[in-house]
């Protein structure tokens, strides 16, 4: 981690791609904004963003590919970033806002489309879109104040450093000139990139670290079109896909086609093939079903009566293997044929448990540790495949021509989709055009788009713009889950209570959850991590912090189980690893920082007043770090009439610098309320390949009366370079759950959701 | 196909369609109306509530048929600019996530201020535990309605 206290040069070394670059001059003297709102290039694409904002002036000075000013003064920061509830529109341009030096209150935020010209890492993921934006949106704001204050030295014929800024204005304090951003951006846009900027001094900041609202607030609450379902052009028609009823089936035959196509408002019935034979997928393209049925029409309505008419016929897949190339990395991957159901999961999954499976870290003897233990304590814990139940179902709008795509929807990364795009299109980058909207949640699911690719390629066979909507059983029922889990703990304790051995085995279908370096990697002499992945036709993908949000709860459950059987306080038991992991760390590579570690669950313990309530009240605590962030919960439960009740949460979070806190806050609560849903209610079962729900009447979801009635948010306090907040306080609350509800009912919960096993 | 004369926010609005259309897909196809949002098609999420002559009802399971005489606000009937005392309590709390739902939360909370100025806890729980929120903005939802409850 750095530390930014000290006000140094920071040398621009993003240059990857030139973000920094103010446009070339376009004769006399005003650069045209590569956004919409400049009208004329891309005027037949215009976005459902900037509804309310349409009187705004076309001609903008271009000091960065974030930042653009008119004469008179209108501030516009571009968001690179997609936003789909974590903050990043509000945040992000925060950032810019503050090294820039303006007033948010003049700051209008847009959302950028796609563009890899201007900016880089332009996908939602791995919450890392302000741990990695950090640096190079405050050197963009830093470059164009630069920019700004040496038009003004020029102008007035001053030294440059004798030129201050202050909420938008420039200063010349000994002459007593003064002038607004607005009058000096045009001479700013002329003038050379600086080599080198200065950023501010953390204690300077006057908008990082101050609450501000959400910027889409008001268009949210009166119900402006903002999401990629909300899309409406000119003919544009309405497509919705039929994909297998299972997972193990493909497409084989339309059986009434004549008649579904003759249905009141419908245009068109046909197949498409997702992706070309032999193309080689990468991290992001699915697995999915590679053949569906397309149903065009007019209306959403018509289009979901024709789909209840059609008649298909599916077959059996065949055992196959995948090429991928997973971000340089060369996988093969076995998709085996056969329909699969839950039953049969759990059996294998226990059987590899029992088997010796891939080590993926040994430190010291366990195996003599284990010989020597004076009490083992073994525990295996599961967790089903679990849907994503975006609340915006995957939608997506395409108008593709001979010529060019024109695209616009809700995608957590969209430069890797438009390269798929362009593969399975043949058509080169610079003729698509993605324009991304607000996501109606995206959870790790948005990630993926083989919606996307679905959506051209029916634009492309009716020649039409169309918007592809699944329904929310196509939503939840087409593949793309959170892997199924299970994972074995073993414990060696010594005649001292004292941990001498750590194992940990785990399993997924088809993806292992394990993380071998994490915690309490490193605070153990003797730990041995082994995993195994199964082969499944059962699609999976990201889902909010990946993996970590199985074995956190894994790990957490257990080592309060542990701390039990040594008779200590379960955070005084982590806190004496973590003192152990920092003072005479084992191995060569732990992922975590012991102290920051150890600071979330002093702060918890503090804030909980853990010391005076874990004797009178149910209590359950956990921590985890991930993403770079580092999260601590303690909830106070009680269980009525076999329900529980979540009284009260109080979380410690340290992600560094807090950028907009009440955001931070938002998405910690969010995490938590998710968190507990997912823990008691959340699962995703196949029966011979069927997935066994289809919608909220099977598939429970939290609602308002099940939520905790309090939630307390504290966040460490340093300044540390920020990290992310979307996934981090995620995965302890599901131990801290278990942990609570142990005390609540005596009763240790193994398997997820817990709701099954309350009885 | 059949003619309705539909009454939406105070003004009538035409409409030829398929009586068996939901409200849902009236609005957000036929009169461009996007802010009441489709999560579930069956009655199960609240994304789509608008209000049938001021009761809060799902729009995903009101067919065009159905709807008569009645008069029917959607969540861009609220206000022009977000100046109902709902809208602003949820602007005061933050109270967005993603903001897919929120239209629907909103929808809901008004409906039952209307019939119950002051609710407490448990009038709230069971007045929106029709809506789901997948982002988890509960609390929030529940302190703006608190709030708008004041004004
Ligand atoms: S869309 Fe109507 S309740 Fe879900
Ligand atoms: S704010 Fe995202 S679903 Fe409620």
């Amino acid at each position: 981690m750095t530390n930014i206290q000290n006000m140094k040069p920071v040398k621009k070394t993003y240059n990857r791609r030139s973000f920094l670059k103010s446009s070339a001059l376009s004769g006399g003297g005003f650069l045209l904004s590569i956004g919409w709102l400049s009208s004329g290039q891309r005027s037949a694409f215009k976005s459902t963003d900037n509804q309310t904002i349409t009187n705004l002036p076309s001609n903008w000075n271009e000091l960065n590919g974030f930042i653009k000013i008119t004469a008179d003064n209108v501030i516009k920061i571009m968001s690179p970033n997609p936003e789909g509830g974590q903050g990043v529109k509000t945040s992000m341009p925060m950032i810019v806002a503050e090294e820039l030096d303006v007033n948010w209150k003049n700051v209008i935020v847009e959302q950028a489309d796609l563009d890899t010209k201007h900016f880089t890492r332009q996908f939602i993921g791995g919450s890392q879109a302000i741990h990695q934006g950090w640096k190079p949106l405050r050197t963009a704001g830093a470059t164009a104040r630069q920019m700004l204050r040496e038009a003004a030295a020029t102008q007035w014929q001053v030294p440059v450093d004798e030129v201050s800024t202050e909420l938008g204005i420039l200063y010349h304090k000994k002459s007593g000139k003064s002038a607004k951003y607005g009058e000096m951006a045009s001479a700013a846009s002329r003038i050379p990139i600086p080599k080198e900027v200065k950023l501010k001094d953390v204690k300077d900041f006057k908008i990082i670290g101050k609450s501000k609202s959400n910027v889409d607030i008001e268009k949210i609450v009166t119900g402006k079109p903002l999401f990629g379902i909300d899309t409406q052009k000119e003919g544009m028609l309405i497509a919705m896909i039929i994909h297998p009823p299972a997972m193990g089936l493909k497409f084989k035959a339309i059986q009434n086609e004549d008649v579904v196509k003759k249905m009141k408002g419908i245009k068109d019935v046909f197949p498409i093939k997702i992706f070309n034979e032999g193309y080689e997928k990468t991290f992001f393209d699915t697995l999915n079903f590679n053949e569906v049925v397309a149903v065009v029409g007019n209306s959403t309505w018509e289009v979901m009566k024709a789909k209840k008419a059609l008649k298909i016929d599916w077959e059996p897949i065949q055992s196959s293997t995948e090429n991928r190339n997973m971000l340089g990395r060369k996988l093969t991957v076995k998709i085996p044929s056969g329909l699969e159901s839950s039953t049969e999961h759990t059996e294998k999954l226990a059987e590899m448990l029992k088997k010796p499976l891939n080590v993926l870290r040994k430190d010291g003897d366990p195996e003599t540790a284990f010989k020597n233990a004076t009490k083992i304590i073994e525990r295996t814990y599961t967790g089903p495949f679990l849907a994503h139940n975006c609340m915006e179902p995957m939608n997506f709008y395409a108008y593709v021509t001979d010529e060019k795509a024109e695209l616009a929807g809700p995608l957590q990364k969209p430069e890797f989709t438009e390269q798929a795009l362009s593969a399975r299109l043949g058509m080169p980058l610079d003729k698509i055009d993605i324009q991304i909207t607000r996501l109606g949640g995206g959870f790790g699911k948005r990630s993926y788009a083989h919606w996307l690719l679905e959506a051209a390629l029916i634009s492309q066979k009716v020649k039409a713009p169309v918007k592809l909507i699944y329904s929310r059983e196509d939503d939840m029922t087409s593949g793309i889950y959170r892997p199924a889990y299970s994972a074995t703990y073993r414990a060696a304790l010594d005649a001292n209570n004292d941990l001498i051995g750590f194992h940990v085995k785990a399993v997924g279908i088809p993806e292992s959850p394990l993380f071998p370096n994490r915690f309490p990697a490193g605070a153990v002499d003797n730990y041995l991590a082994e995993d195994f992945t199964i082969d499944s036709n059962i699609t999976v993908g990201s889902y909010r912090a990946p993996r970590s949000n199985f074995i956190a709860a894994a790990e957490q459950s257990f080592l309060d189980e542990v701390a039990e059987a040594t008779g200590k306080d379960p955070i005084e038991f982590r806190l004496d690893l973590l003192k152990k992991a920092k003072e005479k760390p084992v191995g060569k590579t732990n992922d975590y920082d012991p102290a920051r570690y150890a600071g979330v669950l002093e702060l918890v313990r503090e804030k909980s007043g853990w010391e005076q309530a874990k004797t009178t009240r149910k209590l359950g605590v956990s921590a985890y770090y991930c993403h770079d962030s580092y999260a601590a919960h303690v909830l106070d439960i009680e269980v009525k009439n076999g329900e529980p009740i979540v009284k009260n949460v109080c979380c410690a979070i340290d992600c560094g610098i807090v950028v907009n806190p009440d955001t931070a806050k938002n998405m910690a609560e969010g995490a938590v309320i998710d968190g507990i849903g997912v823990a008691l209610f959340g699962k995703m079962t196949f029966t011979k390949g069927v997935p066994d729900k289809n919608n909220f009447h099977t598939y429970r979801m939290i609602r308002m009366n099940e939520a905790p009635k309090k939630i307390d948010v504290h966040f460490v306090q340093n300044n540390i370079d920020p990290s992310g907040m979307g996934e981090p306080a995620y995965p302890p609350v599901f131990g801290a759950l278990a942990n609570a509800l142990y005390k609540a009912t005596g009763k240790r919960f193994y398997q997820q959701p817990f709701m099954d096993f309350m009885g | 196909m059949a003619k309705y004369n539909l009454k939406i926010n105070g003004k009538i609005r035409k409409v030829d369609i398929d009586p068996s259309t939901p409200m849902l897909w009236v609005l957000r196809d036929h009169l461009d109306m996007p802010g009441t949002k489709y999560g579930c098609g069956m009655a199960q999420c609240g994304a789509c509530t608008v209000h049938l002559d001021g009761t809060a009802v799902r729009s995903c399971s009101l067919p065009v048929s159905a709807i008569g005489k009645g008069a029917i606000t959607t969540i861009e009937g609220l206000s022009e600019n977000g100046t109902h005392p709902v809208q602003k309590a949820w602007i005061e709390h933050d109270v967005a996530q993603c903001g897919y739902c929120q239209s629907g939360q909103i929808m809901s909370a008004v409906a039952l201020l209307k019939e119950n100025p002051k609710p407490t806890d448990a009038d709230i729980d069971n007045a929106m535990s029709g809506n789901i929120c997948r982002c988890g903005t509960y609390l929030r939802i529940k302190e703006a309605i608190k709030t708008a409850s004041k004004n």
